[in-house]
């Protein structure tokens, strides 16, 4: 049993529950062990950092501090969400390289009776313990149910392999372990150029045109590869892409429909575990069709009243807009 | 794309030490007085098309000293903070934190440009202050009701899926430590207030 200290982040208890469930199913049977940290905090996302960075790493720093006090014969700490890894691997490595940061830092911390040791704690996403750790030979030899015959795009996003201080990731633009783990699952791996593109992020909050836009290469390239889904290991890539592809297909006049899942959800289908357990369902644009295709069985969602034949691979395919792929904005929008 | 590029007027004011306080500003080191102008950011930028000015002008004019021009440009709310540029600039320049810089002096200032970026950054902000995590219902709901009520209507069908799906909660969670990090919180402020222009020395 490795046991590990965990930071969950917000979005795990609220809209990507269905990444907090399937992570749980999968713990047992890799004989893992998470232990959360003791009532951490929001790591602020980018939004405190562009108000006020001191207090935006101020804010990261609480929870790096608690985990220090919380060590006990680990000092990893695995984050699932890709803003929250980002974020604390960053914040860790700021107060390692700046001592001016270090004092001020710990100057806030100092409020509440807490102090970080830089170094003290080391921050991996979950994606790299799984297959660093645990390995992909142990993981293969959990597979039951192989996906074979299910198409997946490889979607890391920006934040897993980049900035990437520590020199943790293959590449920076390119990475291969999302691939190498799926692979390992039995699923075909398409060749997704944009593995590491970004989901707009806020953007569909704060600029809606740029963020649709940003959603719409993404699904359009999945589409191309003809892949049956996108498997992700982040929270916000999970939300944008999944919960605004309809009002994105709405503003595109497009029909794209690219079921999103996490990578833990796969996980736990090759390893022969219940969907519903692993919030399978839970999806806006649904995975139904593209799991039915492997002959995996899913809750079926009330919106689906699709017509048939649309489950054959060509009807699959949404209408191209009659236009280059550029960046574009209306005219109103100029 | 958007409208063409301004560029300052001559006789504008000039700030010549701009550049420093904006290095200053920047968590770590920024590097920004290391940018050979090639542009390597604005071509590897997924969202530069939406800038009024590419990252690459918008340093050309922190440099020549366009403090007015530069905390108005939408160019710092456009980024999205991908990294793709930092890890290709040949220079090293830490551009999302330059980016967080400007923002946090722009909206300090509030000369922030027409944006709802800053009014997300402060409800987002407002949720942590009242309970240590972010409470994604009332964040996007706050805020499509004040900048885009007129979208509402189209996001319906989502919320509602949200919510048969259990992906969203309404009652929001209040960490047992809220008070301690409101302090921690607040001497960070006291802190940057008073050593602004510290941050950023190693």
């Amino acid at each position: 049993m490795s046991s590990y200290l965990y930071y969950p982040g917000c979005s795990l208890s609220g809209s990507a529950r269905a990444y907090a469930e399937s992570l749980a199913a999968i713990l047992a049977p890799l004989g893992i062990e998470l232990r959360e940290i003791d009532d951490w905090n929001c790591c602020g996302a980018t939004e405190y950092l562009t108000l006020s960075p001191l207090r935006g790493y101020a804010l990261i720093g609480r929870n790096l501090a608690l985990a220090e006090r919380q060590r006990n014969g680990t000092s990893t700490l695995v984050a699932p969400c890709s803003a929250c890894y980002a974020n604390l691997a960053k914040t860790d490595r700021y107060v390692r390289d700046s001592a001016v940061l270090r004092e001020q830092l710990n100057g806030a911390l100092a409020a509440d009776g807490l102090r970080y040791t830089p170094g003290s704690i080391t921050v991996r996403h979950l994606l790299e313990v799984l297959i660093e750790d645990v390995g992909l030979d142990e993981l293969e030899r959990h597979v039951t149910r192989p996906l074979h015959g299910l198409r997946v795009a490889p979607y890391l996003g920006c934040l897993v392999s980049r900035p990437d201080y520590d020199g943790r990731w293959s590449r920076h633009e390119q990475p291969h372990e999302l691939d190498r783990l799926m692979t390992a699952l039995g699923a075909e791996v398409v060749d997704f150029p944009l593995r590491t593109a970004c989901c707009g992020g806020h953007m569909t909050q704060i600029s809606p045109n740029t963020g649709f836009e940003l959603i719409r290469r993404l699904v359009d390239a999945a589409d191309r590869c003809e892949a049956d889904l996108l498997v992700t290991v982040c929270p916000m890539c999970q939300m944008n892409i999944d919960a605004y592809q309809g009002e994105m297909n709405h503003h595109f006049r497009t029909s794209y429909h690219v079921p999103i899942l996490f990578f833990t959800q796969l996980i736990g289908l090759a390893f022969g575990l219940d969907p519903k357990a692993l919030g399978i369902g839970t999806e806006i644009v649904s995975a139904h069709r593209a799991l039915g295709r492997i002959g995996i069985e899913v809750p079926v969602a009330e919106e689906e009243a699709v017509p048939a034949g649309h489950a054959a691979r060509e009807g699959r395919r949404a209408p191209r807009p009659q236009r280059l792929p550029m960046p574009r904005l209306d005219e109103d929008d100029r | 794309m958007v409208s063409a590029a301004r560029i300052p007027e001559q006789g504008a004011a000039i700030d010549h030490r701009f550049i420093d306080e904006i290095r200053a500003a920047t968590a770590g080191e920024s590097r920004l007085e290391q940018c050979i102008q090639c542009g390597t950011c604005g071509g590897s930028c997924p969202s530069a098309a939406d800038m009024v000015h590419t990252p690459r002008m918008l340093f050309a004019m922190a440099r020549a000293g366009f403090r007015e021009d530069v905390l108005r440009s939408n160019t710092p709310w456009m980024c999205v903070s991908c990294y793709f540029c930092s890890v290709r600039c040949p220079q090293e320049i830490h551009i999302p934190d330059v980016m967080y810089a400007i923002k946090a002096i722009a909206t300090r200032e509030g000369v922030a440009p027409e944006s709802t970026g800053a009014d997300f950054s402060r409800t987002f902000v407002d949720n942590i202050h009242r309970y240590g995590r972010s409470f994604e219902v009332g964040l996007v709901a706050r805020h499509y009701l004040r900048h885009y009520p007129f979208r509402l209507p189209g996001i319906a069908p989502m919320g509602v899926g949200m919510v048969t799906k259990g992906r969203m909660g309404f009652v929001p969670h209040r960490i047992r430590g809220v008070a301690g990090l409101r302090a921690i919180l607040a001497r960070a402020g006291e802190l940057e207030a008073a050593g602004l222009g510290r941050v950023g020395r190693p």
